[in-house]
């Protein structure tokens, strides 16, 4: 049987992000922001045990003005 | 032809005659009894990379499109070229314009594509010359296989990018798009895409006449073939050459005319990396390159002589770079122009110089990887190396102590801007 094994990780459309600097005040524990005010993610990827990383992730993507955050699904290869 | 003759994508009289190859002389030129019925094996057989930068294996790029379950597909024929260094897609074009057709119509019958897309800067209009009349002269012969036309896109550096240049076939943008994951089918309307450069087209073309094993005669074991370089900066005429890949560097600048010890030599291009003058005797391929962090990439070699001065080089190109950023992505739009600012400081050894290079330093971390395009990914790259390679030139600069050359210093060559409103960061 196939292991599940995800990790999220929250990722910005760089595009459409314009620096509204609402994420990092919405999710303070997961993103900082440049000298710019552009978001960085500090850390890699979480695992989705860690319920109170996702719910600041939802957070954040609810709370951005323009739609640019996503929680994206990594699938690691496990051998 | 034979396999191990130089040069192969630019034989034939055009190159000395300053003509294209009307469509007999091309038959004559590249005349052979062998047409592979399978080009997509012949591909992966000889080992050909893509020319345009990346040097994504061709074979992966086209199999990739192959298996996409499309009724339309299309093949666009990257000729943009926005670097200002680099002129070896148009001179091909204005050389064998027929063999990228050629190389275009094979590949689109191998992928099921019916549409070749030809896209040539609009302020490049010799060259669109070339090509259009090229493709009326096929046209007037044969009413079979794919449809050639000519897109012209306005000229900027992000124009070439290949998400930036689908999109503009898509919605007359020549943005780049962001792309989650990598290879991206890029698509027009619901139909994949594959865009490749005009050299690489060029090669594909000589693959279906003379097969993948002749290709692989030339080169080493990794880097198969020949390719197209445009050698510049110290050096009277800039120069396109064909060179087998592995060939050592300094040969590459002795044939060229150009400064055999150079201070430095910029490759790949204005998003590439120096590489120190000491190293001339490298092989010119990208595994040999990777030791000093150095690649290909699009076969630029900027030759910095003794007496110019790469920061302010870097300078100029950085400028120049942060001018044609595509403005979507925050970090690419404000960092570039902050991190030109930062090398002025060093430049013209100003007493923030110290303060400046520390603040280079995090900005590169900052920028990179960040953008939807690679664009500010490769100017961190040339930031960096220049960091490496003249690192006692910014030391002696960090403490006031300017290069006699900092002021005056113009070798590689950055288009200047025709007003200051154009320069749109300040």
């Amino acid at each position: 049987m196939k292991k599940r094994n995800e990790l999220l990780q929250l990722r910005v459309n760089p595009i459409l992000c314009d620096g509204f600097g609402h994420c990092a005040e919405l999710a303070p524990d997961l993103v900082i922001l440049d000298e710019w005010g552009y978001p960085i993610f500090p850390d890699g990827p979480f695992s989705p045990g860690e319920k109170e990383r996702i719910r600041s992730a939802h957070l954040a993507i609810r709370g951005c003005p323009r739609q640019a955050l996503v929680l994206e699904r990594l699938s690691v290869d496990t051998k | 032809m034979n396999s191990r003759i130089l040069p192969r994508v630019l034989a034939g009289p055009g190159l000395l005659d300053r003509r294209p190859l009307t469509y007999a002389q091309h038959e004559t030129n590249f005349a052979s009894s062998f047409r592979t019925t399978n080009l997509l094996q012949e591909l992966e057989k000889s080992g050909l990379t893509g020319r345009g930068g990346a040097a994504f294996p061709t074979y992966r790029k086209a199999q990739l499109i192959a298996d996409q379950h499309s009724r339309v597909k299309y093949v666009v024929v990257n000729a943009m070229e926005g670097e200002p260094a680099a002129h070896k897609d148009h001179t091909l074009l204005a050389t064998n314009p027929h063999l990228v057709l050629d190389g275009a119509a094979a590949l689109a019958t191998a992928v099921g594509a019916r549409l070749v897309s030809v896209c040539i800067p609009r302020e490049a209009a010799a060259t669109i010359n070339h090509v259009e009349r090229a493709i009326h002269e096929r046209q007037r012969r044969s009413n079979t296989g794919p449809k050639f036309e000519v897109q012209t896109p306005p000229g900027r550096y992000v124009a070439g990018e290949e998400s930036a240049l689908v999109h503009w076939l898509d919605d007359n943008e020549t943005l780049p798009q962001f792309r989650v994951v990598r290879p991206h089918v890029l698509r027009i309307g619901r139909h994949p895409v594959l865009v490749d450069n005009a050299e690489t087209h060029a090669h594909i073309g000589l693959i279906q006449r003379y097969g993948g094993d002749w290709f692989r005669d030339l080169g080493t074991a990794d880097a198969t073939g020949s390719t197209l370089v445009s050698v510049s900066g110290a050096i009277r005429n800039p120069a396109v050459l064909e060179v087998a890949l592995g060939t050592p560097l300094h040969h590459i600048l002795e044939t060229a005319g150009a400064d055999t010890s150079p201070q430095a030599i910029l490759l790949g291009g204005y998003g590439g990396t120096w590489l120190h003058g000491d190293h001339v005797n490298t092989p010119y391929d990208n595994a040999s390159l990777a030791k000093f962090g150095a690649s290909v990439g699009a076969g630029v070699i900027m030759v910095l002589p003794k007496q110019g001065c790469g920061i302010t080089e870097t300078l100029r190109i950085t400028k120049w770079m942060a001018n044609e950023s595509a403005r979507q992505c925050g970090p690419c739009a404000f960092g570039l122009p902050a991190m030109a600012e930062d090398l002025a400081h060093i430049s013209s050894a100003s007493r923030d110089a110290v303060a400046a290079i520390q603040r280079l330093y995090g900005r590169g971390q900052a920028i990179e990887g960040r953008g939807a395009c690679r664009h500010p990914d490769g100017v961190v790259r040339l930031v960096r190396s220049a960091f490496e390679v003249f690192q006692p030139d910014i030391n002696r600069h960090a403490k006031g102590q300017a290069c006699a050359a900092a002021a005056t210093s113009r070798y590689a060559p950055v288009p200047r801007l025709a007003s200051e409103s154009d320069l749109v960061w300040e």
